[in-house]
């Protein structure tokens, strides 16, 4: 009864998703929506270590660029599409790996500071380094790709080519957390001392971790190069892997759908909200309070309790009026 | 045949010394008692036994395989388990999944990043057998958190058992247990077949003894008495260390 009522509304999301473009029409606001999976990819990759490995880390922002610079690079050099991407992903592959080897020797605390470095000193090279980088001024992306001949260069193209490649990020992940692998990776988060009294290799584990999260950050780079067809160092910045990190807490880490409410709250708030308000930070910053106040665990497990709660109390209520109108026809 | 030897064992903490040139040996099937007052190194010597921690000096052999610096993990997979004095179990899980994990320690499926763990039903069987043995099979699905201490120290032992071990370090297994959950972790131990060696560290003589073929006594690091039941119990400085008599 409830897989049934889980696949349905599973359908109904993903029809709800696809026929998005149908119903929204305006390009701004299907153009939002495209920017929300490519945040929510981000958050997801970054969920894995933050919700299901207990590693948290400040430095995501440099493995979301640096793979976008490597792709723009390439493409600026006058190479093709294919050959930008598939080095862009090998060049997040090897930073994420060199991330793994310096970040592993910590947890914790410690963790988060190394990848707070790692990801200043990629913001540093891409700000400071402009023969290479161009520095301030960023590079520009001339064309988006058109795979098998579908043009990406609209918004509608673009935002099924981006949800295409968040519901395979998704899926990744739902298969991973729920497989051997994601137990183990659970534990370690858990118990590493047991893990290993268990026979676990608790750091390799840890380092594919972070090498299956550095690649989804990797991909959602590219998906974001290839949006704005710009890249500045500004997307390697502190503020970036901060804000990543506020969707995964304020959504709830260590479920998959906490990630993509967070994204699609921050996207939202930066993007639409501030049209309306001028200090939407102030706002955004109220919400993130109210969120941490009252739903510590993030807004999708927190409004899950909070519904099982209230279930509880009216189901308790009901039971409570049967006893009384039970004991009322006793009494007549 | 010898399942534990160990030779001049020592381990020292900034200028404190735990454990000093602690030799003695364990044979195969046997039930070994270590006792000793606090701080005198008796889980210190576990954990430089299971390789949590690296010893300064000295040796360790496992069923004749040196294993002194072998990483902690490899020792699982050359069959030797523990328990922990204080519980350390995942408590978000449910204590069918807390045995998955120990079952998954040893087998290559820990790295199938693809398939669901629920779907795994060998798995899940040779789990409730294990839980089965401990008496725990019909709250399997129980959430850790919501269960008393005594069943936790249950999966404790449990855990260590599913994994086959030819050696099993227990950690005070009887510790906070009332006197009914004592009994029960009694019938558990003495239920494990002679095919594994058992060490124990415990306090509560009233159970312990009755379990233990021999028994070595640590104090202050030190291997200072170690024998059958009668003579280490019967031995003055026993008394003297130990039972403060």
């Amino acid at each position: 009864m409830r897989d049934r009522s889980n696949q349905m509304t599973v359908g109904l999301t993903l029809l709800l998703l696809l026929s998005l473009p149908l119903w929204i029409g305006n390009s701004y606001y299907i153009n939002i929506a495209s920017q929300i999976l490519i945040w929510a990819i981000l958050a997801l990759g970054l969920n894995l270590l933050v919700g299901y490995a207990g590693l948290t880390s400040l430095g995501h922002a440099g493995l979301f660029a640096i793979g976008g610079y490597a792709a723009a690079m390439l493409l600026a050099a006058g190479f093709g599409h294919v050959l930008a991407v598939l080095v862009a992903l090998i060049v997040t592959l090897v930073a994420s790996a060199l991330f793994a080897v310096l970040a592993l020797r910590a947890t914790g605390i410690g963790f988060l500071m190394i990848t707070l470095a790692m990801g200043q000193i990629l913001w540093g090279i891409a700000y400071r380094w402009a023969s290479l980088t161009n520095g301030d001024n960023g590079i520009a992306v001339a064309s988006r790709p058109a795979p098998f001949g579908l043009s990406l260069a609209h918004a509608s193209g673009f935002y099924y080519a981006t949800l295409f490649v968040f519901l395979l990020a998704l899926a990744s992940m739902a298969l991973l957390v729920r497989s051997p692998f994601g137990a183990s990776l659970a534990g370690t988060r858990d118990q590493a001392r047991r893990m290993t009294a268990l026979g676990y290799n608790v750091w390799l584990i840890r380092f594919l971790a972070v090498l299956f999260s550095g690649f989804w950050s990797g991909v959602a780079g590219l998906l974001f190069i290839y949006y704005n067809q710009f890249i500045s160092p500004q997307v390697a910045a502190l503020t970036t892997s901060a804000e990543a990190l506020l969707m995964v807490i304020s959504g709830g880490s260590g479920t998959l759908l906490g990630p993509i409410v967070g994204a699609a709250i921050v996207v939202i708030m930066k993007n639409v909200v501030s049209a309306y308000i001028e200090r939407w930070n102030l706002v955004l910053g109220v919400i993130f309070i109210l969120i941490i106040s009252f739903m510590p665990e993030g807004l999708v497990p927190g409004s899950v309790r909070l519904w099982r709660l209230a279930r509880q109390v009216l189901s308790g209520k009901r039971a409570g009026a049967g006893r009384a109108a039970e004991q009322l026809k006793a009494s007549r | 045949m010898t399942a534990l030897e160990i030779k001049g064992l020592s381990k020292s903490f900034g200028g404190l010394r735990v454990t000093r040139d602690v030799s003695f040996t364990v044979a195969a099937g046997e039930r070994r008692l270590i006792i000793g007052p606090n701080g005198a190194g008796k889980t210190t010597l576990f954990n430089l036994i299971t390789g949590e921690l690296v010893p300064d000096r000295g040796s360790i052999k496992l069923f004749g395989h040196d294993i002194s610096t072998v990483p902690c993990r490899r020792r699982a997979h050359l069959g030797m388990a523990r328990t922990y004095q204080i519980i350390t179990l995942f408590s978000r899980e449910t204590i069918l999944r807390n045995i998955m994990l120990a079952l998954l320690g040893l087998s290559p499926l820990r790295w199938n990043a693809v398939s669901n763990l629920g779907s795994q039903h060998g798995l899940v069987e040779r789990a409730r057998a294990v839980l089965a043995r401990v008496g725990l099979d019909h709250i399997a699905e129980r959430r850790l958190g919501e269960t008393s201490y005594g069943e936790r120290r249950r999966v404790e032992i449990a855990m260590a058992l599913a994994q086959n071990p030819k050696l099993l370090l227990l950690d005070e297994p009887f510790a906070g247990l009332s006197v009914d959950e004592r009994h029960d972790v009694q019938k558990l131990l003495l239920a494990i077949p002679r095919e594994v060696t058992v060490v124990m560290i415990e306090h509560n003589m009233d159970v312990a003894l009755g379990l233990a073929d021999r028994i070595t006594l640590l104090h202050l690091g030190e291997v200072i008495v170690e024998g059958t039941r009668a003579a280490v119990v019967a031995d003055p400085r026993t008394r003297e260390v130990y039972l403060g008599v």
